[in-house]
């Protein structure tokens, strides 16, 4: 979407995409081509569950289908989606799907473990939100709200006057302006997440400078979609 | 509020086609040239000739098994020679059901507004090529006709079956391909309007109830109907038909409509085709 309210023309025409349903196949081949970048690994093991519409009407909008694409990297418009179980045993994905009631959740919402190539392992849950858009509500239990729109950087530290500083200041040092900024905390002076989506990507040199910067405990960088 | 009747008389004071006018409107907005909005609109046009003719030349069947192949026999039909209803109307049908089912076979589609809708433009577009010889530059063109109505309906409305129900998504897509066909056919900015009224008036009501909640049933066939109900408002408003209620009150009044219709009528699949004995019968046997 353009400006709030204001559609554009490829709002109504588009997106081009392998069908049936831009919210049940589009939207999950995008969470889980998400849920790949989070793992930031090729994936090899895998477990799946679905809630709500996803797991009552998944099947017939091949919504399984769309999200092992997803975890092949695979884009919304990529006519090998209805294989993807195929080419995921080639490559050695092993995958189980599982109904599962996930809460008080959109309908649309899925929970991924996934264990990487090179041990890497991660929680993910996301919801299809409609028309093809993607929203990821957790990663590891903490809470999020990542759309894939823009390069986003989660940043688990401690919470502490200055922290926030230290990491925008190194952004804006290396040219990278933020477009959009969230940040919670367990509670007072315990554990804090930093959500910041970015308008540039930020470089592998960039990336080791926050994480040498004192009271950061973790730094994940996901591409945009 | 951006309104459709701002575009026509615009159109009319500059002596310009309202496609033009949509034109140099999303220039502005989204800060694009005419030259690579033409580029992405040219995408958009290639995938839908593609998904025509697959849909057409293929014999899918979908996941649930409920639609496929019935194109392939209303063209078989067109074909012989033995319409009832004449080969442009014939044609049109045949498009509209081949890309809706490609839709429902997991073909690659472009969403026109919707996915469940994606039928309705192709079938018109190319049916009025085929009838009048337009260039590739007129269809691109009409395409930005199409999507400004639906940029008015997705401002003062919606085209979500979640949020309007059926009205709101095929009723959409024949205001939209309605419009574009009376541009393409040479008709004027004002008869646009007319056509897009026209179509989306018969569209009014018609509720969101796909059984077990897939794609398929009853959504193919209406983009095949959608398909002509564009066609017959887009003949009426070229013979200088005009309807009676201006485009944008029909889209307030597909709005309010939208939100009157119960949440069960409204892509939930807990009413209408969807709670019938058989569709319930089809939802239990598929999932």
């Amino acid at each position: 979407m353009g400006a709030v309210g204001k559609s554009n023309v490829f709002d109504l025409l588009g997106p081009i995409m392998v069908g049936p349903s831009s919210s049940h196949t589009a939207g999950a081949v995008r969470l889980g081509a998400m849920a790949r970048k989070i793992l930031g690994e090729e994936p090899i093991q895998g477990t799946v569950l679905l809630h709500g519409s996803f797991a009552k009407t998944g099947k017939g909008h091949g919504t399984d289908l769309a999200l092992v694409a997803g975890l092949l990297g695979m884009a919304p418009d990529d006519e090998r989606i209805p294989m993807a179980p195929l080419l995921a045993k080639e490559r050695g994905l092993n995958l189980s799907f599982q109904i599962a009631d996930l809460g008080d959740v959109h309908p649309n919402t899925v929970k991924f473990a996934l264990l990487g190539k090179h041990g890497g392992h991660v929680d993910v849950v996301g919801s299809s939100i409609g028309g093809g858009s993607i929203v990821i509500r957790e990663i590891n239990n903490f809470q999020v709200e990542i759309r894939g729109d823009y390069p986003t950087l989660v940043i688990l530290h401690q919470d502490l006057a200055g922290v926030i500083a230290q990491v925008t200041l190194l952004l804006a040092t290396a040219q990278i302006n933020i477009a959009r900024m969230r940040v919670s905390r367990e509670k007072r002076g315990a554990r804090a997440l930093m959500i910041l989506e970015t308008d540039q990507m930020i470089d592998q040199a960039g990336l080791d400078l926050i994480r040498e910067l004192p009271r950061i405990y973790h730094v994940l960088a996901i591409g945009p979609l | 509020m951006r309104a459709y009747e701002d575009w026509v008389i615009e159109a009319e004071t500059k002596g310009m086609k309202i496609s033009e006018v949509i034109l140099r409107n999303q220039m502005e907005e989204l800060d694009q040239s005419e030259q690579v909005l033409f580029q992405r609109m040219h995408t958009n046009l290639v995938v839908m000739r593609e998904s025509v003719e697959a849909g057409l030349s293929g014999n899918r069947r979908s996941l649930s098994g409920l639609v496929g192949e019935d194109a392939a026999k209303v063209e078989g039909r067109r074909k012989s020679g033995e319409s009832l209803i004449g080969d442009r109307m014939s044609g049109a049908i045949a498009k509209a059901l081949a890309v809706a089912e490609v839709n429902a076979c997991m073909g690659k589609i472009v969403a026109a507004p919707t996915a469940g809708s994606c039928g309705v433009l192709p079938a018109v577009f190319f049916t009025v090529e085929d009838a009048r010889q337009v260039s590739e530059h007129e269809l691109l063109l009409a395409l930005f006709t199409a999507a400004g109505i639906g940029m008015i309906i997705a401002d003062r409305a919606s085209v979500s079956g979640a949020e309007g129900g059926c009205q709101a998504e095929i009723g959409s897509a024949a205001a939209m391909a309605a419009a574009a066909a009376v541009e393409l056919a040479g008709g004027s900015p004002r008869q646009t309007a007319h056509a897009a009224a026209i179509a989306m008036k018969s569209m009014l009501g018609l509720v969101c109830d796909p059984v077990g909640g897939l794609v398929e049933v009853p959504c193919v066939k209406r983009n095949a109907t959608g398909a002509t109900i564009a066609l017959v408002a887009a003949e009426m408003a070229l013979s200088g038909v005009r309807s009676a209620i201006p485009i944008d009150e029909v889209i307030d009044a597909m709005g309010a409509i939208g939100k009157q219709i119960p949440c069960a009528l409204k892509e939930t699949a807990q009413g209408g085709l969807a709670v019938t004995p058989t569709g319930r019968r089809i939802q239990v046997g598929f999932l």
